[in-house]
This record gives structure tokens, C-alpha cells and sequence, in this order.
């Protein structure tokens, strides 16, 4: 009784579906006995599992990897951008997603039906989890990010991709323009323009616009050598000037 | 023997075809020179069509009878149609094309070539579409259902033991059924009162997981129940329903069923919301096909698949023939 008692594992489970995230809390519950652990937490989304991070801390995220909206995998990339970012653990019922996380041994899962024992068997190693590397998580999944995460004032941000108009790189940094506003994000453009060449073009070396968001093109006639293109964005007055070696979509976007 | 059913859609594409493809090569024989088979196959034409579709009339009017004369006696009674036609047109058709003193007997040794070497074709088929190489395919077929299903609705399963153990037995219940009817004999058609009863137990499980995200509409009242097809259509389609439309979206969806009779048809419109927004997924193309295949290998060209998105909502439309017997279409 005189030993200082174990700091209780804290625990958020974030599944879409209700039962599986009451089975959890069963299983947990069963736990308890064995690894001291309280759940401080549930949710149904990435983004309210985001939310609700960022004002509870935690030790351990439950996390379920088929998801609408976000999935487990792009949620568990932006909970890195959090300032204690917890231990992840992902739960899947597709075989493929286990096999693609065991090859990254880094990461530890669970295959649905849970097994009590083997939950433990994980919550007693959780502390020891190394934390998750961004890069090892884009191994288990090809698609590309719903989101981008900006770190703001201490908090994080989701930005959708659907409501970005353009990414520009400068210096460190690439600004991402939404209809509402400007993000600083650290992101590589080059990435960027990997995981969204079916979304957006690249104008220019430091630029890469949205495809639906390019209403026209102007020439920009000077007597000057750099007479050039400009694009013409939907609801934004902003002119990006196309580079002399990016010409070509002017032709290919107009068709 | 067996002698092809001469009321089968695909039986008659198929005569059509192969009389027009005889026709061509004779064309390209006779013809001295290349623009030349253009015309000689219209003269061929207009001397074989009215006889093989007068003899396929009289074959599909006369099938009752056909079905009765026992092996070779039926092959005999196909043969001396054909040539009685073929006869028959030369006779009383006035001077025919390529006419002469001999006409007669040359059309008529074509005649038992052509009648001869469909006849062994079909026979072939039949045979490579033997009822157990069609067994054995309609089980792998069948077998085809995705995993992650059987998982997942073992975790909602898991899920309710404890809070609802009466709702956890019902679904074990459909559980059970689902499975019988996965793992049942593949030869015997279905009807679609059993289908439908199938898919609503199948839909009940996943309501367990997905809550009030899965909405259903069933527009059945114009269906007939009794009318055959062969097991496991609907489920499968469903599955593929619930995948792509309601598991990718927080908000509700709706799949919504609609089966009715057409005439000699029965119609069957499935359709579900696709999701804007979050990652698309992919592969519903092998339930589509396999489901193409099956109603192919039960009902041959009679029975046709339409898939399309209209309106933000995915369509899988069917049309087969409507047979109230558990008797194969199959040639």
C-alpha cells in the first residue's frame, strides 16, 4: 500500500462505429485489473478525436483505421503536430492494413474481434510504444491526406483539401490559400504536388494551384522580355504568374 | 445429343451468327475480286436468311414437340425442317439465285453442312457447360464473399453480448442463415421471397453496426415472389451498397430496393448515395462481375446487368426472364 501507485494509463478510443467502441470500453474495463487505465475519452471522427485532444491530454489512442471522412491513418499524422502527442495503437478488421503494419514493425495493431488478452498484452507495452514517424505512417496508406494540419497559437488546425485554392512554397514554409484565408504550414512542395497531382498544377517552381479553382488565364503583354501568363482564380482576386516552363497548361487547361 | 433450345435469345444469336458467318466465307470464295464480296454476299443473303429464319419460326413453334423426340430422331426432325424449307423456298420461290438444274441438291447439301456443324457446336457447348463444370464454377463464384464481413459483424456480435444480449442472439440468428445460404447447394435457383428475406436479415446485422447511417427503402409490393433466380444476387449487391455508399459518410444514407415484374420480366433496381468527399474506394467491380457471370451461366443473353451514376446515387439495374420453375435456362 505504501508503493506509489502506477500513473493510470489514459486511454481515448475513436472508432465510427458505436458497438465497436462500446466492445472496447468492455475489453478496457476487463483490463483494468492488469494495467491500471482509465478512459478519459471517446470519439466518432478524426476531426472530433483532434478536438478533443487538444483540450484532454492522453496516453494512448485506440484507433480505428477504416474511417469515413478521415481515416485512422491521416488522423494519427496529425496528432504528431500535437504538443504531448499521444501512443497510437491501430484497430482494423482488414487483413491488408494489419499485414502493411506488421511489415512497419514500428507500429503496433489489433485485428477486430479483439481478443482480451491480446488488448492487454498491448496496453502493457503502450508506454514503451515509440512514438509514430510520420513517414512510417504514409507506408500504410496510399492515399492521399483528406486534410492538412496547421499549427496555430499553440493548437492544430484541419484544413480540408477540398477548400484549398493554391499552395505556395517561401522559404521554410508553404503559405496554403483558402477562399477565407492564409495557413503557414511546414510542408514540402514537392510532396504536396506527389500526393495531389490529380487535384492540383504546378505553375511555377514555388506554386501549385487547384485545378477546379482556375477559372482563365491572361496574358500579361509588356513590351517587356517577361510578358507572361497569369491564372485567374475563382473568387479570389490573387494573380499567380505562370513560369515560361509551365507554359503548356495554359493549352492543356483551356482545352 | 441434346438439342438446343430454340426459344433461347442466346441459341438464336448464336444460329445468326454462324449462318452469317458461313454466308461471308462463301462470299469471299465466290467473289473474283475484293469489292466484289459486297455484292455476292447480298445474293448470298437474300437466299439464306428467309430460309433459316423460316426454319428457326418453325423450330421455336415446334419446340414442345422437339423436346419429346428422343436424341437422334430429334436431330433428324431439326435436319429434314431445314431441308424441307430450304426446298420449299427453291420450288416455289421462283428461279433462284445461282438457279440452274442443280440448284436444289446444292442448296440442300449446304443446308445439312451448315444445320450439321451448328448442331455439333451446340452439342459441344453443352457439354463444356456440363452441369458439373457449371456447378463447380457457380460454387467458386458463390464462395466470393468478403471477409471483413463475416469480421465485422462478428464484432457487433462481440459488441452486444453484454449490453443487449437478446438483440445479440438475433443477430447470431441472421448470422446463421446468412452463412446457410452462403454455403448451400449452388445448383438450385432461389426465389426472390428468399432473396429478399436474406437481404433484409443481411441488412439487419450491419444496422447493428452502423446505427441510424443505414437507411433502407424496399419498394417490393409489385414483386413476385415466387418468380426464380439463382441464390445470392441481392446480398451481394447490397454488401457492395453499403461499402460504397453508407460506411464511407458519417451522414445517413439510403439504399433503396425495387423489384417488380415486367411482363415476361422481373426488374430489379438497387441504388445507393455515392459520397462526396473522403477517400473513394475502390474494387466494387468483382461483385458486379461475378454477379454478371452467374446471371450469364443461369440465363445466358437473357438476362442483362446495367450499372450507371445518375444524380449522386449509384444504380445496378437487372432484367431477367421471369420462370416461376426451378428448371435451368442454361443451353
Amino acid at each position: 500500500m505504501s508503493l506509489p501507485a502506477e500513473p493510470l494509463l489514459r486511454v481515448v478510443i475513436v472508432d465510427d462505429e458505436a458497438p465497436a467502441r462500446n466492445r472496447l470500453r468492455d475489453l478496457l474495463v476487463d483490463c483494468a485489473a492488469k494495467v491500471p487505465l482509465e478512459v478519459v475519452g471517446e470519439a466518432a471522427t478524426g476531426r472530433e478525436a483532434l478536438e478533443l485532444l487538444q483540450g484532454q491530454d492522453a496516453d494512448l489512442v485506440l484507433l480505428d483505421i477504416q474511417m469515413p471522412e478521415m481515416d485512422g491513418v491521416e488522423l494519427a499524422e496529425h496528432l504528431l503536430k500535437l504538443k504531448d502527442p499521444p501512443s497510437v495503437i491501430f484497430v482494423t478488421a482488414y487483413q491488408e492494413h494489419a499485414v502493411k503494419a506488421f511489415e512497419l514493425n514500428a507500429i503496433d495493431y489489433l485485428m477486430k474481434p479483439i481478443r482480451a488478452s491480446r488488448l492487454a498484452e498491448a496496453l502493457s507495452k503502450a508506454r514503451a510504444i515509440a512514438p509514430l514517424r510520420a513517414d512510417l505512417l504514409r507506408g500504410l496508406s496510399d492515399a492521399p491526406r483528406q486534410h492538412l494540419s496547421v499549427t496555430e497559437g499553440g493548437r492544430v488546425y484541419l484544413v480540408p483539401i477540398t477548400d484549398i485554392l493554391y499552395f505556395k512554397a517561401e522559404l521554410k514554409y508553404v503559405t496554403i490559400r483558402t477562399a477565407q484565408r492564409e495557413y503557414l504550414a511546414e510542408e514540402s512542395l514537392t510532396r504536396l504536388e506527389q500526393e495531389y497531382h490529380r487535384r492540383f498544377v504546378r505553375i511555377h517552381r514555388n506554386c501549385l494551384v487547384a485545378r477546379e479553382a482556375i477559372v482563365g488565364f491572361e496574358r500579361l503583354s509588356g513590351a517587356e522580355i517577361d510578358a507572361h501568363w497569369i491564372v485567374l482564380l475563382r473568387g479570389l482576386a490573387d494573380k499567380l504568374p505562370i513560369s515560361r516552363r509551365q507554359q503548356h497548361i495554359v493549352r492543356e487547361l483551356s482545352r | 445429343m441434346r438439342l438446343p433450345d430454340f426459344r433461347n435469345l442466346g441459341v438464336l444469336l448464336r444460329i445468326l451468327l454462324g449462318v452469317n458467318a458461313a454466308s461471308l466465307v462463301a462470299a469471299v470464295l465466290k467473289s473474283p475480286t475484293l469489292p466484289a464480296i459486297g455484292p455476292v454476299l447480298i445474293e448470298i443473303s437474300a437466299l439464306v436468311q428467309p430460309v433459316m429464319f423460316l426454319t428457326l419460326l418453325i423450330l421455336s413453334a415446334a419446340r414442345p414437340l422437339l423436346d419429346r423426340l428422343r436424341g437422334e430422331l430429334g436431330l433428324a426432325a431439326v435436319l429434314l425442317t431445314a431441308m424441307a424449307v430450304t426446298a420449299a423456298f427453291d420450288l416455289l420461290g421462283g428461279e433462284p439465285l445461282g438457279g440452274g438444274g442443280d440448284a436444289l441438291p446444292r442448296h440442300l447439301f449446304v443446308t445439312i453442312i451448315v444445320v450439321g456443324v451448328l448442331l455439333a457446336w451446340f452439342d459441344l457447348r453443352s457439354r463444356a457447360l456440363s452441369p458439373a463444370l457449371v456447378e463447380a464454377r457457380l460454387q467458386a463464384l458463390q464462395a466470393r464473399i468478403q471477409p471483413h464481413f463475416l469480421f465485422n459483424s462478428l464484432n457487433a456480435v462481440l459488441s452486444l453480448i453484454r449490453a443487449d444480449p437478446r438483440r445479440a442472439e438475433h443477430v447470431l440468428e441472421d448470422l446463421a442463415e446468412l452463412f446457410r445460404a452462403l454455403m448451400a447447394d449452388s445448383r438450385a435457383l432461389s426465389t426472390f421471397a428468399s432473396e429478399v428475406e436474406l437481404a433484409r436479415q443481411y441488412l439487419a446485422i450491419e444496422a447493428v453496426r452502423l446505427g441510424d447511417r443505414l437507411q433502407v427503402e424496399w419498394d417490393i409490393e409489385q414483386m413476385p415472389g415466387e418468380a426464380r433466380l439463382p441464390a445470392l444476387i441481392l446480398q451481394p449487391l447490397l454488401e457492395n451498397a453499403v461499402y460504397h455508399g453508407i460506411e464511407p459518410s458519417m451522414a445517413p444514407g439510403k439504399v433503396v430496393i425495387r423489384v417488380y415484374r415486367a411482363g415476361n420480366e422481373v426488374h430489379v433496381h438497387l441504388s445507393n448515395p455515392v459520397p462526396t468527399g473522403g477517400r473513394r474506394r475502390q474494387g466494387n467491380r468483382i461483385a458486379v462481375e461475378n454477379i454478371r457471370e452467374r446471371l450469364q451461366l443461369f440465363f445466358d443473353a437473357e438476362a442483362r446487368m446495367r450499372v450507371r451514376e445518375h444524380e449522386g446515387r449509384y444504380e445496378v439495374v437487372i432484367r431477367m426472364p421471369y420462370t416461376d420453375t426451378d428448371s435451368r435456362a442454361v443451353c
